[in-house]
């Protein structure tokens, strides 16, 4: 537990000692905001929640953590850094999680620092917290699939364009996976049953019945099952690669 | 003590590592050489626990490497080719983070950290970032941050490269005061290193080990060994009277400083015959000198060798 602590530690240092954590923090915000005020019509409609807030998440981490989870791996494989952290004496589980949670520590920390939107709420009318409360939890947890995604991906190359374009890709995929868009794609190979499975796996509907204010176990089991299975994936992964 | 048996790495058809066994005791510097792609590199990663073997064991300080991975790291230093760091990071914060990962607590922590930072002349750069740093503090800092928990024993991928020659002196003087008690093994290119801080090298090329010998035994496999080298301005009449000497077999004159130097026959030595030839017959002689035998000579000859044998 203290090697954990002590991977992670030094990961969340590493973003803030770069302009990474910088420009990230600044973008994330400018947009969030920007699209809750201006696309999100905050103010049109009346209303003291946050919806317009949280329905752009998606769409922001679509292609913002992609941009932090491009580096995770692909970068230490590029440096050479992989040979040293991995013969120290962690276990592979421990670095792949620590970096996994270094990073989404990360976008937490980023996801928190939007709370100015939920005092202007607060200020203009009496919002159901609970309701916002379980948005941010949501928010949060698809988050950390997106990233989960995006971890694996970068353990896959030392091309940082390679992770992030990629990443964008099967987290849009995963992202519309309930819509036409993406089973009529399917439905061509796969009967209904597979259809409804790959439905299942909407990073949205499950990201949009959790932001209606009902913190429901399916969907932070969902979340944290995805989540297991891609940092699973990508301990294979870099055992796979280590020799090249 | 590091023992590697029978160990194997292969790529698919390609075999990187193949079935190499043997032993390093504690006290000894074991001299890793062959030419890239040997197979230098694949057998020290095994040995770090980087890269899992195809078959073989190892074991570090009693340790099975792929069975107490994390007991066999605790023992072991390790300097991955290139030494590699985080740039982001600098020397203090880098090795601080080491040192937590290693365990290291309380006094005994600053004294590491204290010792490896005046060892290796880092107090300079400590709050610089290792990525501005120059090639010999980056590879340093990877020296560094190997010794710091004091390993019983340690692994050293090129540990001089790029390194100028005043910090390739200390390194290796680094090296030869932590011999006395630690298992070490360093894989180089550069020959005159193997003289300096090993005494025992092993000789790779496509993953088989060729040889294994104290350097001095590996000079004694020279053509030069026991040759007798001389410079002097009367470089014919010179190389008439060498070659009349009865255990001379050969005499080359060195084409560039035009150096002369005379080879026995084998088992015998000429060195007595030579210097009294020279005397006898008034040669005026600049230097003349009894070679020892060139390890380049040497690796040479056993590389290329296997590598004609492959090849027919």
């Amino acid at each position: 537990m203290n090697t954990t602590l002590t991977l992670f530690k030094r990961e969340l240092g590493s973003y803030f000692a770069t302009p990474v954590a910088y420009v990230f923090i600044v973008i994330f915000l400018a947009l969030a905001g920007a699209f809750t005020f201006y696309l999100g019509g905050f103010y049109e409609r009346g209303q003291a929640d946050l919806q317009p807030f949280f329905n752009f998440h998606p769409w922001l981490y679509l292609f913002l953590v992609p941009a932090v989870s491009m580096r995770m791996w692909a970068e230490e494989r590029k440096s050479g850094t992989i040979e040293l952290l991995l013969t120290l004496p962690v276990t592979m589980w421990q670095a792949v999680f620590a970096k996994f949670l270094a990073a989404w520590a990360f976008i937490g920390i980023a996801l928190l620092l939007t709370f100015p939107v939920w005092i202007t709420v607060s200020y203009l009318g009496s919002p159901d917290n609970g309701v916002i409360f379980a948005s941010y939890l949501g928010s949060f947890l698809m988050a950390g699939a997106f990233l989960a995604v995006g971890s694996c991906i970068s353990a896959a190359t030392r091309n940082q364009v390679v992770a992030f374009i990629l990443t964008a890709a099967v987290c849009f995929l995963f992202l519309l996976a309930g819509t036409p868009l993406v089973l009529d794609f399917f439905r061509a190979f796969f009967p209904q049953g597979v259809i409804d499975a790959i439905a299942g796996l909407s990073f949205l509907s499950h990201f949009t019945s959790i932001s209606k204010g009902v913190i429901d176990l399916r969907d932070m089991i969902y979340f944290l099952a995805t989540i297991g299975f891609w940092l699973y994936a990508n301990a294979v992964v870099i055992d796979l690669k280590k020799a090249d | 003590m590091i023992e590697t048996r029978q160990l194997t790495k292969r790529y698919g058809a390609f075999t990187a590592v193949d079935n190499i066994s043997f032993k390093v005791e504690p006290g000894q510097v074991l001299g890793f050489l062959g030419p890239n792609g040997a197979g230098k590199s694949t057998t020290m990663k095994m040995i770090a626990g980087f890269l899992a073997p195809t078959s073989g064991g190892i074991s570090v300080c009693g340790f099975d490497v792929q069975k107490q991975s994390i007991q066999a790291r605790q023992a072991l230093g390790y300097l991955p080719e290139g030494a590699p760091s985080y740039g982001e990071m600098t020397p203090r914060t880098f090795l601080s983070f080491i040192a937590d990962v290693r365990g290291l607590k309380g006094k005994h922590r600053e004294q590491r950290l204290d010792d490896v930072i005046e060892r290796l002349h880092l107090n300079a750069v400590l709050d610089q970032s290792i990525e501005t740093l120059s090639k010999g503090f980056k590879r340093r800092v990877g020296l560094a941050q190997a010794i710091l928990h004091d390993p019983q024993a340690l692994v050293l991928d090129e540990p001089t490269d790029g390194l100028d020659p005043n910090q390739k002196h200390e390194v290796r003087a680094l090296i030869n005061t932590m011999a006395r008690d630690k298992i070490i093994i360093i894989s180089t290119h550069i020959l005159e290193e193997v003289h300096e801080v090993c005494n025992r090298a092993i000789i790779i090329a496509h993953g088989k080990v060729l040889a294994d010998a104290t350097p001095g035994e590996l000079e004694a496999r020279s053509r030069y060994h026991q040759a007798v080298s001389l410079t002097t301005s009367h470089v014919s009449a010179a190389r008439e009277a060498l070659s009349r000497i009865a255990d001379v077999e050969a005499v080359e004159v060195d084409p560039q400083n035009h150096r002369i130097t005379a080879f026995p026959k084998p088992g015998r030595q000429i060195f007595a015959a030579v210097s009294e030839l020279v005397r006898a017959q008034g040669i005026p002689v600049s230097e003349l000198q009894l070679e020892s035998g060139r390890l380049d000579e040497v690796f040479r000859t056993i590389t290329q060798g296997e590598q004609q044998e492959a090849a027919a």
